[in-house]
């Protein structure tokens, strides 16, 4: 199975995305921004980083990229598409996901490691873990404080598309403690802490991020959507 | 924005009384024009030699171009017969690709691979303006590294502060800490250590120096010689504006006075963005092999790259200034070439890659401009020219090696301080010492608690680690350890030190000092130290008994590196960190880089959880002496600063090595960590919070007082952890190297630092103590409560817009902050 990871002008954590997609067993295809063209993947991994200096707002600019116009298409056609920080943010500003990543409340940008409460485990990326099942996975952000006005964050709690929680601690003052969200459809998710800097013992907090690409690779099989179904 | 300041913008007008910028021929007609060459910083005899070199008085950009080229940040006039040491004294290495004199060192660490890594200063800027001047000292050694041809992968910050508690720190600080976090987490470089030092000595003068490393390619080793007459010069990256005009020579080469804030229009504004596409542009055109020759454009701008590239071929260089691409258009050619503006680098290719150059950058985004080309040297072998052209007037026509090459040296007069004598005389071994039990724990406590002994996750929380995910080890830990080959696990380790008490009390004994530590924090980690690179902080050297103090410490280093086998690979002077008639401590930072085979055996610095029950055994490797002069524990309890600083046994460092080396390739050591700053009392707090893990301390027998034990800071110490099982193979080790050992007790899953007979402090206690201090100075990152406890939580509170919290409650997570903790170091 192929997963497609894009890098942006300003894309840092691209690299580190391919490799927990090897690590999962999947084969890493990276994708360029200016090419519209998703090479028959799979599914799109939007890495962590500061796509075009998020200059103007974080995402704002890379959300007009060429290759996001054929994954917003794809993801609405059902393509898993993940995410993670400055992905998270992408997703936001192109509508696949409600809400926006602000300002963290302190004011610094913020690295440590963080547990999560996984809650939503229907989606393409989070089926692999249980309800409640709480992991630790490195946050580093400045601007990953998650809002959305009270309405659409009931919402969210009602429709079950709350995917991740902060527990023993909240790092970026985010409300309700989000940490990561999804669509409707659950093919489309967003997390700000990065899960592909938690998948080899000698470099992470634990192997806890791995799950998210397993469970995409999971859902592919039994879905059996693959080479780039969505094209 | 103004350049009055720096005087550059002023001379076209004072020269030439027009707008029109003052050329070759003008020159030559007005031999008698007064020059502001005083202004600029240059000397009678400096501006008579210039003079002298082009047969006529220089043009406003000539002259422009001498000042700062001659200027002591670019032309090392003072330090140069001292530095020259290291290259007289560095012991033979196979390792070394590149070193001194080149924009940093390059050490091989396999068949294929090498690495650069250089450490810098940034101090001036990053007092008057911290954010900017701190980012852009990150951009500086990054450039220094890409250079090389090698990707940078890593960054490391040496800081020091004036007192923790000053007004003016509160500036400082912040800003800095966030403009290394602004640009390198922007760049996608970890932070993998640095240090964190205050002391009112740094109250003017703040240090803030940066470490790259990179890897790259052995064939990929880049040049910095213009060959190739006809070859296309090519400007890189950002265009060039007024920032940073005058630089060097105004801010670096100067002791501050009142109106050192006026001096803001001096430093460089950064963009960190247009640095990572310059990185992957260069990257590219190196593996293309585009590229023929390169150099980085940081202080001295167009001025020195120009000059650097020609003068290192012996060639000449052709140069079309209105073609350099402006932010203000309306700057003068001596501004042009003056400019300090960041992310820019000079490209020399030949005709025919120049269109593929040209289609790489646009890929990504980046100006590149042909601005010139190589010229020939003269039949008779005398180097070209370097002539530059302002549309179509000559403004510069002179020889690029006596810019580059042929600055002034002096051999400036030291003498030793008066009250050196007096100094060493004052020692802190009769101050008197805490001696109950429960002395001893307030006294710990109080330690654990101070500025330079406390917690910094204040500031490395702020610094992105995990990036890349090569990381292995990062602050708080001995060094910062990076995998560089993700098969066969070949990496690196790297630690950088200093201790400006030490070296105030003894500068050669103290240079001496911060190797030694810098070598055996690499060396804990199970790494072979191969290689060494410095940033040496001081005074004016105008100031005779400064001059000793740097004569002092670059020997006792150059000294030191010949005894351990570790040659200077490069590095970096400052001077004038000085206000007034004030002087900072003699700082010389060492940096020492160190090799894995394989990464997997590097040893943490954190007690794990005890293997078998019973604990793993605690031993102390080395010889605990009763040296407390210039300690943390002499500074903090009696604010005493005097004596003379622990004694320094290199051979003694060596052993030590190889038995860590030994012992990580036999996994005989769970934790090791290097005793420095604070002794052991200190180590004790750090390796026991670093995952939660007690330990139960009994002193030996062998004469020394309880306090001694705890707070001495003899060198060439480490305490490590062995598990059960493991201990015979260990004592045979060491037993083996010669290396003095002691029993000192047991880890303990119980969280408690009790040390037998005298105290017992709960961890939960000690964390509180020890991780509170810069919070509460600095505000800021307090830790935020989870607002969502469980499902049902307060819909009102939710619905408030979110207000910076600004309230400090406890860290709830068991996680101690700080590094990754590595399920496999449980093994």
């Amino acid at each position: 199975m192929r997963i497609g990871v894009v890098t942006f002008p300003g894309s840092l954590d691209d690299g580190d995305a391919a490799r927990a997609a090897r690590i999962a067993g999947a084969e890493a295809v990276r994708l360029w921004h200016g090419d519209p063209d998703l090479h028959g993947v799979d599914a799109v991994v939007l890495p962590g980083g500061f796509s075009y200096g998020d200059y103007l707002r974080c995402g704002a600019i890379a959300r007009f990229a060429p290759v996001m116009e054929s994954i917003i298409d794809a993801a609405r056609g059902g393509l898993p598409v993940l995410g993670i920080c400055n992905g998270f943010q992408v997703l936001c500003e192109a509508h696949l996901l409600p809400g926006a990543l602000t300002r963290n409340q302190h004011l610094h940008f913020r690295n440590r490691d963080q547990w999560l409460k996984v809650e939503a485990t229907g989606t393409a990326w989070t089926n692999g873990f249980t309800p409640g099942q709480e992991i630790l996975i490195p946050v580093k952000n400045g601007e990953g404080c998650f809002v959305a006005d009270t309405k659409t964050l009931d919402a969210l709690e009602a429709e079950g598309r709350v995917i991740a929680r902060y527990i023993k601690g909240n790092p970026n003052g985010s409300q309700r403690d989000i940490a990561g969200i999804t669509n409707e459809a659950g093919n489309v998710v967003g997390i700000m802490p990065h899960p592909e800097h938690a998948v080899e013992a000698l470099t992470g907090p634990s192997l806890d991020g791995l799950g998210f690409f397993t469970s995409v690779l999971r859902s592919l099989a039994k879905d059996g959507q693959l080479a780039g179904g969505q094209q | 924005m103004t350049t009055q300041q720096s005087g550059f913008a002023a001379t076209d007008v004072l020269a030439t009384g027009s707008d029109e910028p003052d050329t070759v021929e003008r020159a030559e007609k007005s031999p008698d024009d007064l020059q502001p060459y005083g202004e600029l910083g240059l000397k009678d005899d400096e501006y008579a030699k210039i003079r002298e070199i082009l047969g006529r008085r220089p043009t406003a950009s000539e002259l422009a171009m001498y000042s700062i080229m001659w200027s002591e940040h670019c032309s090392y006039k003072s330090s140069k017969v001292h530095l020259k040491q290291f290259s007289e004294k560095a012991p033979k290495n196979v390792r070394m690709l590149a070193g001194i004199g080149e924009n940093a060192g390059v050490v091989q660490i396999s068949e294929k691979l090498a690495v650069t890594f250089k450490v810098e200063s940034h101090n001036h800027p990053s007092y008057v303006e911290p954010y900017q001047g701190a980012a852009t000292g990150v951009g500086g050694i990054v450039r220094d590294i890409l250079a090389m041809g090698a990707r940078p992968v890593a960054v490391m910050d040496p800081l020091r502060f004036g007192a923790a508690d000053h007004p003016d720190t509160a500036r400082v600080l912040p800003g800095v800490v966030a403009g290394i976090g602004g640009y390198g987490n922007c760049l996608g470089l970890p932070n993998i250590g640095g240090e964190i030092v205050f002391d009112p000595c740094y109250q003017g003068n703040p240090l803030v120096n940066a470490l790259s490393i990179g890897v790259l390619p052995v064939e990929r080793l880049q040049k910095k010689e213009a060959t190739g007459t006809g070859n296309i010069v090519v400007l890189l990256g950002a265009r060039t504006g007024r920032d940073g005009i005058g630089g060097v020579s105004v801010l670096a080469s100067a002791t501050f006075d009142e109106e050192a804030e006026q001096r803001r229009p001096s430093v460089q504004v950064g963009d960190p963005f247009m640095e990572k596409l310059l990185i992957e542009s260069c990257l590219e055109l190196y593996d293309a092999g585009l590229v023929s020759g390169i150099q980085d454009l940081g202080g001295a701008g167009l001025t020195c790259a120009l000059t650097e590239t020609a003068a290192a071929a012996g060639t000449g260089m052709r140069v079309w200034l209105e073609r350099v691409p402006l932010r203000e258009p309306s700057m003068s050619p001596t501004e042009i070439l003056a400019s300090e503006s960041q992310e820019r680098m000079l490209l020399i290719v030949t005709p025919e890659n120049l269109d593929a150059v040209l289609k790489v950058a646009e890929k990504w985004g980046v100006w590149a401009t042909a601005i010139g080309e190589v010229t020939a040297a003269a039949e008779d072998g005398t180097p070209g020219r370097l002539h530059i052209t302002w549309n179509d007037h000559v403004v510069v026509d002179v020889p690029p090696g006596s810019l580059a090459d042929d600055g002034p040296v002096y051999n400036r007069p030291f003498r030793e301080p008066n009250d050196v004598m007096l100094l060493q005389a004052d020692r802190a071994e009769t101050l008197p010492r805490p001696s109950t039990g429960d002395e001893l724990r307030a006294t710990l406590l109080r330690m654990a608690g101070s500025p330079n002994l406390c917690d910094k996750t204040w500031v490395t929380e702020q610094y992105d680690r995990y990036v890349l995910g090569n990381t292995i080890l990062a602050q708080p830990e001995d060094s910062g350890v990076l995998r560089i080959d993700e098969e066969s696990g070949l990496g690196v380790a790297l630690s950088v030190d200093g201790n400006g008490r030490f070296a105030r009390l003894d500068p050669y004994e103290g240079a001496k000092l911060a190797l030694a530590e810098a070598y055996r924090n690499v060396a804990v980690t199970g790494a072979e130290p191969v290689a060494v690179t410095d940033c040496l902080n001081f005074g004016s050297p105008e100031d005779p008994t400064v001059m000793w103090q740097f004569a002092e410490a670059t020997k006792g280093l150059a000294d030191g590196c010949l005894e351990l086998g570790t040659p200077v690979t490069g590095g970096n002077v400052s001077f004038y960190n000085q206000t007034g008639a004030a002087a900072i401590h003699p700082t010389p930072v060492v940096g020492v880089l160190g090799v894995f085979d394989d990464v997997s055996r590097r040893i943490p610095m954190g007690f794990p959880p005890p293997a078998k029950a019973g604990g793993d055994l605690l031993f102390l490797l080395g010889q605990t002496r009763t040296e407390l002069s210039g300690s943390e524990w002499a500074w903090v309890t009696h604010r005493h600063l005097g004596g003379r600083p622990p004694k320094v046994d290199l051979a003694a460092e060596q052993a030590l090595a190889k038995v860590m080396a030994q012992a990580s390739r036999s996994g005989l050591v769970s934790a090791a960590h290097d005793l420095s700053d604070g002794g052991l009392a200190q180590v004790l707090v750090e390796s026991t919070l670093r995952r939660g893990i007690g330990a139960k301390v009994t002193f030996p027998e062998d004469g020394n007082s309880p306090f001694v034990h705890l707070f001495s800071e003899s060198a060439g110490r480490v305490l490590v952890a062995v598990p059960r099982g493991h201990d015979k193979a260990f004592l045979a080790l060491v037993a083996e190297h010669g290396v003095p050992v002691n029993p000192l007790g047991v880890t303990s899953e119980e969280p408690v630092l009790q040390v037998e007979g005298q105290f017992s402090i709960p961890l939960d206690e000690l964390r509180e103590v020890w991780s509170s201090t810069l919070r509460n100075l600095f505000g800021g990152t307090a830790e935020l409560v989870n607002r969502h406890a469980d499902a049902d939580a307060e819909p009102a509170e939710e619905t408030e817009a979110p207000a910076p919290v600004r309230s400090v409650t406890l860290e709830l997570s068991p996680q101690v902050p700080g590094g990754p903790i590595n399920p496999s170091a449980e093994a």
